[in-house]
C-alpha cells in the first residue's frame, strides 16, 4: 500500500516537474531589469522557469539607475525592462525598446486588448497590473468618533481635527511627504484634482504657476500640519510603519501596498482589525480624484537580434501566465491586469480609482524633468520658508533649465 | 635620481592617473559644454489600460540623423554653467539689484539650488573640520597618556565610528535621533518640549549633519595624531620640565609644532573629504534642508531625469571648489618646497 502512494506521489511529481519544465521553451537569452516589490519577483519568477537558454533578472529598487545604460549597448545587456508609466518614459526618449505587434499576434493570444500599452499605434509595452493611491483608514477609530470615511480633502481634513481634539492620535494623517520624487508625486496628485494641467496644451511650456497650484499647495500645507512634524523626511515605508504602529489614522496610500500593510511584526489586533481601504479622494469639490492612476508592465530591447527578442517576450508572457493568479498569495500582490483576475479585497481601493476616471500619469517625454523639479523646490513652501507664488514660479524657472538642457524647450 | 631611472619610476603612476583621473575630467568637460539636441516633438495617439490619449512624443526618425551626425550633442559653450541650476547668472543679478543688505541677498541666493548647496557645503567643511582636528589632538592626548593595559582597548572603540559604513552610520543614527528614538526623545526630555523634532527644523538639521560628520571623522585625526605623538622627542620635553613648563605649555611648544606636517595632512584631507559632503544627506533624508554639491550632482542623475550635462557641470564646479580651498595650503607647500630648494 505505502509502495504504490509513494510510486503515486513520485510519478505525480515528476508530471509536475516535466509540465513545468516544458510549459515554456526558449532559444536565446533574456535578461530582465526592474524594481522588487512582490508582485514583480512572481513575474521575475516565472520568467525564469523558462527552460532552453539562460533567463537572468535583476530586480532592484535602483532598476530606473541602469535600465537605460544596460539598454544602450549594442547588444543590450538586458533584454526587457519592467516599467511603469513613468519609467518607461526614458526608455522612449531614448529609443531604447521595439514595438512589440509581430510577437503580440505570433505569442500574445492570450493577452487582454487593455495591456497593450500602444504608443503611436504601436504596441511597446505589456502591461500587467495596475496602482493607484486612495485613502487607508482606521475604521474602528472613525466609528468611535462618528466620523463618515472621508471622500473629499477637506473631508479629511475635519476628520483629522476631531480626531485631534479627541486625544486618540496626535498627529492623525499620514503622507509620503518626503521631499524629492514622494512630495512632487502627492503635489500632482492634488494639482490634477483641483483640475490643473501640467503643461499649456501639448507642448512643453510649464503651467503650474496657476490658481490651482496654488490651492494644491494650501491644501498639502494645511494637510501636513495634521502630520508628524518630521513628514519632509517620510516617504511610503516610514508612513506604513507610522500607519502600522497606530500613530497615523488617515493617509493616501499606493494600492500595491495595501493587502501586505498590516503583515509585519508588532502590529497590534486594532490596527490589523480597524484597517480599511476606500477609493481616492476628490478636493475643492472637483469630480475628477486627487490621484493618478499607474500601470507597471514589460518592455523588450530594441538593440538585441529578433531571436532574442521572441525568447524574451515568451519568457516574459510565461511570467504573467494567467495561471500565477490562482495563488491566493499572488492573487493579493497587486491588482492584476490579467485573465480570470477578480479583484480582492485588497484591490478595492484601485478599482475605485479607476472607475472614478482618476487621471493617468502622463506619458510625457518631459513629465520626468517636471516631477523632479517640483519635489525640489516645494519643500521650502511646506517649511513656511517662501510663498506659493514664488514656490510655483521657482518651479517653472527650474523646469525651464532642465528642459532647455535636455532639448525640449 | 637619474632622469632615466626617475621616468621609469613614475610612469606607472602617472599612466594610472592619466587613464583614471586625467581622461574621466577630459570627458566630463567635454560634456559639459554639450547638450542633447533638440527633440523633435509629434502628437501622437497613446493607449494604455485606463484608455486612449493624444499625447507628445519624440519623433525619433526625425532626431536620428542629428544624433548620428554630431554624436556630442549641441554645443552650447557655457550656458549650462550660467544657468538656474548651477551659477545662475541672470538670477544673480537680479537679487544682486533687489537685496537692501547682505543678509537677504543671501537669504535670496540660497534659494537657488547651487548656492543652497554651496552654503550648506562650506559650512559643513568650516565646522567639522577645525572641531574635528582639536577634538582628534585632545583624544590622542589623552589616550597617550593612560595606562598602557587599557590603550589597545580604548584605541579599538576610538575607532569605531570610522569602521562603520557612512550611509549605515547615518541611518542608525537618524533613527536613534527621530522624536520616538532613544536620542531624540532625550533631548525632548531635556529641554522639556514635547513637540521638538530635530528633522523638521532645518538649523537642527544641520547642527545634526555637522555632529554626525565630526563623530565620523574624529578617529582619522585621533589616530594620526596618536601615531605622530610617538615620535615626539623625550628629551626635548624632558628639558621643558626641567625649565618649568606645565602640561599646557608642553603641547603649546613642543608637541603641536612638531606635529604641524601631520595637522597639515589631516586638514588637506578632511577639507577635501568634508567638501564632498553626501551620504550623511541621504542617509538622514536631510534634502528638504541640506544639499550639497555631490548630492545635486547624485539627484541630475538618477530617476527619470538623467541630466548628464547638468551633473558634468555640477562636477566640474566642485572641482574648481576643491582647487580653491585647497589653494592656500598647496601654495605654501610649494613655498616651502622653492626655500628648501
Amino acid at each position: 500500500m505505502n509502495l504504490i502512494k509513494y510510486a503515486f506521489l513520485i510519478t505525480s511529481f515528476l508530471i509536475f516537474l516535466l509540465k513545468n519544465s516544458f510549459a515554456c521553451e526558449i532559444k536565446a537569452r533574456v535578461s530582465v531589469v526592474g524594481n522588487e516589490f512582490p508582485a514583480i519577483q512572481t513575474v521575475g519568477a516565472g520568467a525564469k522557469k523558462c527552460k532552453g537558454a539562460e533567463v537572468k533578472t535583476n530586480l532592484t529598487a535602483d532598476h530606473q539607475k541602469i535600465n537605460v545604460a544596460g539598454m544602450s549597448s549594442e547588444p543590450a545587456e538586458y533584454t526587457s525592462a519592467i516599467v511603469a508609466n513613468t519609467s518607461i518614459v526614458a526608455l522612449l526618449n531614448n529609443d531604447l525598446i521595439r514595438p512589440l505587434d509581430d510577437l503580440v499576434k505570433k505569442h500574445g493570444s492570450k493577452l487582454k486588448k487593455n495591456q497593450l500599452i500602444t504608443i503611436n499605434g504601436k504596441v511597446m509595452a505589456v502591461a500587467f497590473m495596475a496602482n493607484a493611491q486612495h485613502l487607508v483608514y482606521r475604521k474602528d477609530i472613525l466609528e468611535k468618533l462618528n466620523i463618515s470615511v472621508p471622500k473629499t480633502y477637506e473631508e479629511m481634513l475635519s476628520a483629522a481635527k476631531k480626531i485631534r481634539t479627541s486625544g486618540l492620535a496626535k498627529n492623525p494623517v499620514g503622507g509620503a511627504y518626503k521631499a524629492g520624487w514622494n512630495l512632487a508625486q502627492e503635489f500632482n496628485n492634488m494639482f490634477i484634482g483641483y483640475g490643473g494641467k501640467h503643461f499649456k496644451g501639448n507642448t512643453p511650456e510649464p503651467n503650474v504657476n496657476s490658481d490651482a497650484g496654488k490651492k494644491a499647495l494650501n491644501m498639502m500645507k494645511s494637510l501636513s500640519e495634521y502630520m508628524n512634524p518630521d513628514f519632509l523626511t517620510h516617504d511610503s515605508n516610514a508612513t506604513n510603519a507610522e500607519f502600522r504602529a497606530g500613530n497615523v489614522i488617515l493617509m493616501n496610500m499606493w494600492g500595491s501596498r495595501a493587502a501586505t500593510l498590516t503583515d509585519a511584526d508588532g502590529v497590534s489586533d486594532a490596527v490589523k482589525k480597524g484597517m480599511d481601504i476606500a477609493g481616492p479622494m476628490t478636493v475643492g469639490g472637483g469630480n475628477i480624484p486627487a490621484s493618478t492612476l499607474f500601470w507597471d508592465g514589460w518592455t523588450v530591447a530594441k538593440k538585441i537580434s529578433d531571436a532574442e527578442a521572441e525568447a524574451t517576450f515568451i519568457a516574459m508572457m510565461n511570467g504573467i501566465n494567467p495561471s500565477i493568479i490562482k495563488d491566493d498569495k499572488v492573487r493579493k500582490q497587486a491588482v492584476w491586469l490579467l485573465e480570470g483576475y477578480t479583484p480582492t479585497d485588497a484591490a478595492r481601493g484601485v478599482f475605485a480609482a479607476a472607475k472614478m476616471n482618476t487621471t493617468p500619469y502622463p506619458m510625457l517625454p518631459y513629465a520626468g524633468l517636471m516631477h523632479s523639479a517640483i519635489g525640489a523646490e516645494i519643500a521650502d513652501f511646506m517649511q513656511g520658508k517662501e510663498n506659493a507664488k514664488k514656490t510655483l514660479s521657482d518651479i517653472e524657472d527650474a523646469y525651464r533649465a532642465a528642459a532647455k538642457e535636455k532639448g525640449f524647450l | 635620481m637619474k632622469h632615466k631611472t626617475f621616468f621609469w619610476f613614475i610612469l606607472p603612476t602617472f599612466l594610472a592617473m592619466l587613464i583614471f583621473i586625467f581622461l574621466p575630467i577630459i570627458s566630463i568637460v567635454l560634456q559639459s559644454v554639450h547638450t542633447p539636441h533638440e527633440n523633435v516633438l509629434i502628437t501622437v495617439e497613446n493607449c494604455d489600460p485606463f484608455g486612449c490619449k493624444k499625447v507628445t512624443s519624440i519623433d525619433h526618425e526625425a532626431t536620428k540623423n542629428l544624433n548620428q551626425s554630431e554624436p556630442l550633442g549641441k554645443f552650447v559653450g557655457l550656458d549650462i554653467y550660467f544657468d538656474r541650476g548651477h551659477l545662475a547668472i541672470e538670477n544673480f543679478k537680479l537679487i544682486w539689484e533687489n537685496s537692501e543688505n547682505i543678509f537677504s541677498f543671501i537669504q535670496s541666493l540660497s534659494n537657488l539650488p547651487f548656492y543652497k548647496a554651496v552654503f550648506f557645503t562650506l559650512t559643513f567643511t568650516f565646522t567639522v573640520t577645525p572641531i574635528m582636528l582639536l577634538l582628534g589632538l585632545l583624544i590622542a592626548l589623552g589616550v597617550n597618556s593612560i595606562s598602557k593595559k587599557l590603550r589597545g582597548i580604548v584605541i579599538f572603540f576610538s575607532l569605531l565610528p570610522m569602521i562603520v559604513t557612512p550611509l549605515i552610520g547615518s541611518i542608525i543614527l537618524f533613527w536613534m535621533i527621530d522624536s520616538r528614538g532613544i536620542i531624540g526623545n532625550l533631548i525632548q526630555w531635556l529641554i522639556n518640549d514635547p513637540n521638538l523634532s530635530l528633522k523638521a527644523s532645518t538649523t537642527l538639521t544641520w547642527i545634526m549633519l555637522i555632529v554626525y560628520g565630526v563623530w565620523h571623522a574624529i578617529p582619522f585625526s585621533f589616530i594620526v595624531f596618536y601615531a605622530g605623538l610617538q615620535t615626539v622627542p623625550k628629551d626635548q620635553l624632558e628639558s621643558a620640565k626641567i625649565d618649568g613648563a606645565n602640561k599646557f605649555e608642553e603641547v603649546i611648544y613642543i608637541i603641536i609644532p612638531h606635529l604641524m606636517p601631520l595637522i597639515t595632512f589631516v586638514t588637506l584631507m578632511q577639507l577635501m573629504d568634508n567638501f564632498r559632503v553626501f551620504e550623511p544627506i541621504v542617509g538622514f533624508s536631510a534634502e528638504a534642508h541640506a544639499t550639497s554639491l555631490s548630492w545635486i550632482i547624485f539627484n541630475d542623475l538618477g530617476g527619470e531625469t538623467r541630466q548628464l550635462s547638468a551633473a558634468a557641470t555640477s562636477s566640474i564646479l566642485t572641482i574648481i571648489g576643491v582647487i580653491i580651498l585647497l589653494s592656500p595650503v598647496l601654495v605654501r607647500t610649494w613655498k616651502d618646497f622653492n626655500f628648501k630648494k
